[in-house]
């Protein structure tokens, strides 16, 4: 007996060392200042222009304030608390095995139909085989590479395609733009980057959930996606699946270009984890999402399905610089317990006979709240702009809220603006009419979702579509009943 | 098949069911009638399971089971089904994908095979022409932009479809002209069987004319005051309703 607890307290020291050794060499501790900064850019081997310009946005981030306009209320985050690198996924502090992993997230998974393998991956459960999706993902890269086509990590690209980056980063979200965006300048840990040549369709839909099998993003994401002349690319972020994560800030940055008649669609599913029923823990989603239609021609599309994090604040936008672009924004945003979800769009017409089309379905449960906050700003240089807004709201329950405030800022006399808003609750009487049919109320509640979201779910991909159907009726569970 | 015993129930404070007693055989058809505020339909909403009201007395057994210990789904798959008088627009869900889903529910609870696709489709399209509805129909949302016939048309279908044991049709016949009546009532004779029990609940008589019943019952206040077979329908059509009031308090 004796030697045994011997034995275990030898073994706990020995653990205890082992880690702090870890932190040493994989991590930073925590704080935030200039020599962080040139030691982060240091180990990834940046370029000095890199580093010259996270010094830059971070002289300037110490001079902001914290966005108060919001309101999405969180206790105030102390900046030097956090951690701003950490080596790639340790799956060392993960759980060992599934058993380890919180039952209500394996029932999710197993609703979602997802194999036992990429389960284990999604947990973050420590396994040493390799996943196929890693092979796949090589295989991808090799037939991308034919077409010309970059798609890699920001850090790899700010090693092999400098010039490009250095061309594009910041001119869509400059450094200066937001408090978040400014901070993710200075600390960016890493990201997504993506050149689609002239020309080239892009041969399959890009995603970065097969790269993330290979490499953890951790929490200030930087992505870059640059569609050159007539070019086209769809790209795929997160998952479907509610990921493990251990960062509780999230503050992303993703910049899009699409030069003279290019075309990009970007398609998120947002599934963080939004915090447990009673409002404890959950993601802090704050993100600046801009895409440029900068030549003539151009088209940029967000659709997006928002159903994690306990704060979300995001508003993918679109500049139509060029003459005849155009711009889309699908959005469908679910808040249950106590999530806060403050989103949707801004289309700044600049040129010519512009359009853009804003269609957002935001969903409210529990004791949560969902703001639709929007602009639409057509400058006196856009002649014949045009946009379509529609903004519709669903309640479940008496103890949710759902706000919709939309700005329009016209100052050309030849646009042309249409906005629509409706705000419903989900009816008893369509419960019990699906029910009456011999349909379960889980089933209906999720059909009524659906049906009440579908112009946005038509927009996504095929693959993404399925799945994020049944992610709706996931989020809302218990809702109503 | 339904035993109905002394079935009290009320909405919030208010007592609508006072003590209903109804018997009805495998095949049957009966007819509920009544004025207006006498509880008609509420009967059959609580038959149903609707959460609106709650039973307060009395016991109702279908096939031999406890039918108020089920949920609304359960009675469904059970075999019971509901023609609504108002039935709801559901935007965004297709008449197709509703009645697969609501189909494949019952099969799926009655130990069936569910429909692929492709066996669906023709099983629904046989359906639509018993009750001349266009096939277009199946594409768009439920009840959607429906005119008041085309509801309960739909409404026909779904009952087509779900081949229910007891089928309940809540004032089927309102909002109707009697092109579209003549229609609804073919339909729901062809469902007539040995096996399949309905209740017709209904304001006027007209509706009988074309669905015969075996039984008619008079619905006033929350109670039946009267009950005897189709020629109960026709003098209540001559006397009035004001006839049985009398009735009852006499």
């Amino acid at each position: 007996m004796a030697s045994n607890d011997h034995l275990q307290s030898w073994l706990d020291k020995d653990y205890e060392h082992g880690f702090s050794t870890q932190i040493e060499t994989d991590s930073f501790e925590p704080g935030l200042n200039e020599d962080i900064i040139r030691r982060l850019s240091e180990i990834k081997q940046e370029p000095a222009f890199m580093l010259e310009w996270r010094l830059k946005a971070f002289e300037f981030w110490k001079t902001m304030e914290h966005p108060e306009w919001s309101t999405a209320t969180f206790p105030k985050i102390d900046y030097q608390k956090l951690s701003y690198y950490s080596a790639p996924k340790n799956l060392k502090d993960g759980p060992k095995s599934l058993d380890e992993v919180d039952p209500e997230l394996l029932k999710t998974y197993a609703k979602l139909g997802i194999p036992l393998r990429e389960q284990e991956m999604l947990a973050g459960v420590a396994v040493d085989a390799v996943f196929d999706s890693v092979s796949v993902a090589t295989t991808f890269k090799a037939k991308l590479r034919e077409y010309g086509v970059i798609f890699c990590s920001m850090s790899e690209a700010l090693r092999e395609h400098p010039e490009l980056v250095q061309k594009y980063l910041g001119t869509v979200v400059p450094f200066r733009d937001n408090f978040y965006a400014c901070l993710n300048s200075a600390v960016f840990s890493d990201g997504s980057f993506v050149y689609i040549p002239p020309g080239v369709r892009c041969p399959m839909e890009l995603s970065t959930y097969f790269r993330i099998n290979a490499l953890s993003t951790g929490q200030f994401e930087r992505t870059l996606i640059i569609a050159d002349k007539n070019s086209y690319v769809s790209y795929l972020e997160g998952c479907t699946a509610p990921m493990r994560d251990e960062n509780q800030l999230h503050a992303a940055v993703v910049e899009l270009v699409a030069l003279e008649g290019a075309q990009i669609k970007y398609s998120t599913v947002q599934n963080w984890y939004p915090g447990d029923a009673q409002g404890r823990g959950g993601i802090y989603n704050f993100v600046t999402k801009r895409g440029i239609c900068k030549e003539k021609g151009a088209k940029i599309s967000w659709t997006q399905i928002e159903t994690g994090s306990a704060i979300t604040w995001k508003y993918p936008s679109v500049i139509l610089l060029g003459d005849n672009t155009v711009g889309e924004f699908y959005s469908v945003a679910v808040t249950n317990h106590y999530q806060q979800a403050d989103t949707g769009t801004k289309m700044i017409h600049l040129g010519k006979n512009t359009s853009s089309t804003i269609i957002s379905k935001g969903i409210s449960a529990g004791r949560s709240r969902n703001v639709y906050r929007g602009l639409v700003r057509v400058a006196p240089t856009a002649k014949n702009a045009r946009n379509f807004t529609q903004c519709d709201s669903l309640l479940m329950g008496s103890s949710c809220s759902a706000l919709t405030y939309p700005t329009i800022d016209v100052r050309h006399s030849a646009a042309q603006i249409e906005h629509e808003a409706t705000t419903s609750k989900i009816s008893d009487e369509q419960l019990f009419y699906c029910l009456q049919r011999g349909i379960e109320q889980e089933d209906a509640v999720s059909m009524i979702v659906n049906g009440f979201c579908k112009q946005v779910l038509k927009e996504l991909p095929m693959e993404f579509a399925v799945e994020a159907t049944k992610l709706l009726g996931i989020s809302l569970e218990g809702a109503v009943g | 098949m339904l035993k109905v015993n002394k079935l009290h129930a009320k909405i919030g404070e208010q007592e609508i069911l006072k003590g209903i007693s109804l018997n009805i055989g495998a095949g049957e058809v009966h007819a509920i009638m009544g004025p207006n505020g006498s509880g008609k339909s509420t009967f059959s909403k609580v038959l149903a399971g609707h959460t609106d009201y709650e039973v307060t007395q009395g016991s109702v057994m279908f096939n031999g089971e406890d039918l108020l210990t089920l949920t609304p789904s359960e009675r469904a798959q059970k075999g019971l089904f509901l023609s609504f008088q108002y039935p709801v627009e559901i935007p965004g869900v297709t008449n197709i994908n509703f009645l697969k889903a609501a189909v494949n529910a019952v099969r799926k609870a009655q130990g069936k095979m569910s429909l692929d696709a492709i066996d669906f489709l023709s099983y629904i399209r046989q359906k639509c022409a018993q009750v001349s509805m266009d096939e277009g129909f199946l594409y768009r949302s439920i009840n959607e932009g429906f005119s008041g016939g085309e509801k309960k048309r739909n409404e026909m279908v779904q009952l087509l479809a779900l081949e229910p044991t007891l089928a309940i049709l809540d004032e089927t016949d309102s909002g109707l002209d009697i092109d579209a009546l003549k229609t609804i009532a073919e339909g729901v004779n062809q469902m007539r069987s040995p096996e399949r029990s309905m209740i017709v609940v209904t304001h006027y008589q007209r509706l009988l004319n074309y669905i015969q019943p075996d039984f008619v019952h008079v619905l006033a206040n929350g109670r039946i005051i009267k009950s005897g077979d189709k020629s109960l329908a026709l003098e209540l059509e001559k006397k009035g309703y004001g006839w049985l009031e009398s009735l009852e308090k006499a």
